[in-house]
């Protein structure tokens, strides 16, 4: 079963450096900000992937609560910040 | 069955720093930022560090980005071209030194998840063994911030408090 988790968390980890390619890459504003909030996500699901590794899974709950919370809040302040100053 | 998992996480942490640096437009500096702490909670997380994993995703990926935002909100949008001068000799001698002499230094720190390293055999065992009896708290590292080092939290937070105030009158709309 630890074997089977540590391949989800390997495989997970590609899959967020395919959306830090669109991040790093991205010609527009809206690529980066979809890429980020696609990291945000695949992160969430790799802390509660991490915390049933552990065996600790109540722990990894609250972070991963309180980053998707917070990248709400991130993902706002972006597109407030792009409807004021309009798109570069 | 220790697993050098963090490795991937360290690897995605430097992409993302290097590209905050390296890459054009502050906005997007920004946004690398973000993901940039987020990778090093999760390197955190999977180090066994949680609480110091919470306050990284909280403070800087979410509080962080926000921050930055809001002074991006106060500069000109004309000065978000970088131009940046070409490194100096100096440069290119002192910082590889400085890696090198972190490096070393590093040789030196005791073995991860050591029983026997000075951190783990100094005062950690009295806080494991009696915090609960002292403050009845069921996290020890709660227990250790609010109630032995309680003053020291205090002052922390007055100086938090502080750079809040001086934040807020910088950032605040002109009522005048």
């Amino acid at each position: 079963m630890k074997i089977f988790l540590l391949y989800i968390l390997v495989l997970l980890a590609i899959l967020l450096g395919v959306y830090l390619y669109r991040v790093l890459q991205g010609p527009t504003i809206f690529d980066r900000v979809l890429g980020l909030n696609g990291i945000s996500t695949k992160a969430i699901i790799l802390l509660i992937v991490m915390g049933i590794y552990f065996e600790r899974v109540d722990m990894f709950v609250d972070i991963s609560t309180g980053y998707a919370l917070l990248n709400l809040v991130g993902a706002l302040a972006v597109a407030k910040y792009l409807e004021r100053k309009g798109v570069p | 069955m220790i697993v050098s998992y963090e490795i991937p996480l360290l690897l995605l942490v430097l992409v993302t720093a290097g590209g905050a640096i390296l890459v054009k437009d502050l906005m997007s500096s920004v946004l690398l930022l973000g993901s940039y702490s987020f990778f090093l909670s999760l390197a955190w997380a999977w180090l066994g560090a949680v609480d110091v994993a919470f306050v990284e995703a909280v403070v800087g990926a979410g509080l962080a980005t926000v921050l930055f935002l809001l002074t991006l909100f106060g500069t000109n949008p004309k000065d978000t071209r970088l131009r940046r001068p070409p490194l100096s000799l100096a440069t290119l001698i002192i910082f590889p030194l400085l890696g090198f002499l972190l490096l070393y230094a590093a040789s030196d720190l005791p073995v991860y998840l050591d029983p026997n390293s000075p951190a783990s055999v100094h005062i950690s065992p009295t806080y494991l063994e009696q915090s609960y009896q002292d403050t009845h708290t069921p996290n020890v590292v709660t227990s250790v911030l609010m109630d032995y080092r309680s003053l020291d939290t205090m002052v922390e937070t007055v100086v938090i408090f502080a750079a809040g105030i001086a934040c807020a009158l910088l950032l605040r709309r002109d009522a005048s």
